[in-house]
């Protein structure tokens, strides 16, 4: 599976807590980091073009082609208990952010399963992966 | 549009239900204990109400080695862990509209702790009416409980008294989604498979998707007059005889066991927490489509 490396660290990281309460804690940590999409970029209503299918915490992703040819992403987690979605929307950031098109484009979705581990509830995944997926077709887009 | 309060929706049983504003008037009340219980394991860690407890439902409430659910001692020190008495006043809140609240108040039927109660609204009415959240957990000291031994038979059904109850004709509901009641899919929108052979329904089962039963943008549950519309004017639910509610492993039908039995007055209801991860796997049972 590629992966670039600001993300591989970040899986690196939440692979040496075994224990599921440090993950749980570390996963928090990046939900308390978790920036909304800037009023430049998008304003609500949200255009339903963005909204992240079968994501119930009614997310939204946007993907910026910036200058350089890299893209930078930004989210919106609707609901207030989009705990898990405000989480992964920040490693989606912080791992993939600065990498080109055709580099986030073949992140898998399985990379959901390596981040939440125990922590993720039964109906999260699917809409945790359709996240990945999201931002996989918006770098399809801009390529 | 405000909620409308828990006392004016006209149900049979009000007093297992109690407000957000209640809650918040009693966050120092110490015969009270406000137990959180959620599908989301992210969501106590990253605030919760102060005060509240947390109790998950496959740690503290099933059996670890058999599918079944905790014995009396297992209860027992739940309980005393939790620092809850015979006589402390709990009341139960959680995401996905009180789901998983409804099934912790369930199991808690089942040894007898009746001074229970669910958070209308749960967690989501919480958090819309920007009530406090805290991180940090309780420190409580332990109970002597004392509980009776489980019983089941007032609560739960079994698959062999789900199949009498069938041949003789008995009420069921299926409270999963359309497309789970049709045989469409093996599981829920959105869920992985757990592993069902056969898709369908119990014949004669009526569909009612456990949500219907919920205002959606607050979580809160619908007046009696609009239960009733499902329930009985809709769905034919007679309350004079027995209703058994199923769904996949028995989480969203103690939902709907919880408004037929208190919210609606219905005295015969029974959870098959069997239900279709049992039944779809059950050799020679008979299944609709």
């Amino acid at each position: 599976m590629t992966v670039p490396k600001p993300l591989a660290e970040i899986l690196e990281t939440l692979e040496l807590l075994p224990d599921p309460s440090d993950r749980a804690q570390l996963l928090i940590d990046f939900a308390d980091q978790f920036r909304e999409v800037p009023a430049t970029v998008a304003t609500r209503p949200f255009s339903v073009d963005h909204q992240i299918p079968q994501c119930e915490s009614d997310a939204y992703a946007w993907a910026i082609l910036q200058a350089d040819g890299t893209l930078t992403l930004h989210f919106a987690v609707e609901s207030p208990v989009g705990i898990s979605a405000k989480a992964l929307a920040t490693i989606l950031d912080q791992g993939l952010s600065g990498q080109r098109p055709e580099v986030i484009a073949q992140v898998s979705p399985d990379i959901v399963f390596r981040i939440f581990r125990q922590n993720i509830s039964m109906g999260k995944g699917i809409g945790l992966m359709g996240m990945v997926q999201a931002v996989r077709a918006l770098a399809k887009r801009a390529m | 549009m405000p909620t409308m309060t828990v006392e004016s929706r006209h149900y049979t049983h009000p007093e297992v239900l109690t407000s957000t504003e209640w809650v918040a008037a009693n966050l120092q009340n110490p015969s009270v204990r406000v137990i959180e219980s959620n599908e989301d394991a992210l969501l106590y860690p990253s605030g919760h109400i102060p005060g509240a407890v947390q109790v998950d439902w496959t740690v503290d409430l099933n059996d670890q080695l058999r599918r079944d659910y905790i014995d009396r001692r297992g209860f027992e020190a739940l309980m005393s862990r939790i620092g809850v008495t015979p006589d402390t006043d709990v009341v139960i809140y959680g995401d996905k509209n009180n789901w998983w609240a409804c099934y912790a108040f369930w199991v808690f039927q089942l040894f007898g702790h009746t001074k229970a109660r669910v958070m209308d609204g749960g967690r989501l009415k919480w958090q819309k009416e920007s009530r406090p959240l805290t991180r940090d957990v309780p420190t409580l000291q332990a109970t002597a409980y004392k509980a009776r031994e489980r019983q089941d038979a007032p609560y739960r059904a079994f698959r062999d008294e789900v199949l009498a109850h069938l041949k003789a004709g008995g009420q069921l509901v299926d409270v999963r989604s359309p497309e789970e009641y049709s045989g469409a899919r093996m599981h829920m929108p959105d869920y992985p498979n757990e592993g069902a052979l056969r898709g369908g329904h119990i014949p004669g089962a009526k569909s009612v998707p456990w949500a219907r039963a919920i205002n959606p943008e607050d979580g809160s549950f619908k007046t009696a007059g609009e239960l009733r519309q499902i329930y009985l004017d809709e769905q034919k639910l007679d309350p004079s005889k027995e209703v058994i509610a199923y769904c996949r492993i028995g989480e969203r039908s103690s939902h709907t066991w919880f408004v037929l039995k208190y919210l609606l007055g219905y005295p015969k209801v029974r959870n098959y927490d069997g239900s279709w991860c049992e039944w779809g796997n059950l050799v020679g049972v008979p299944i609709e489509k």
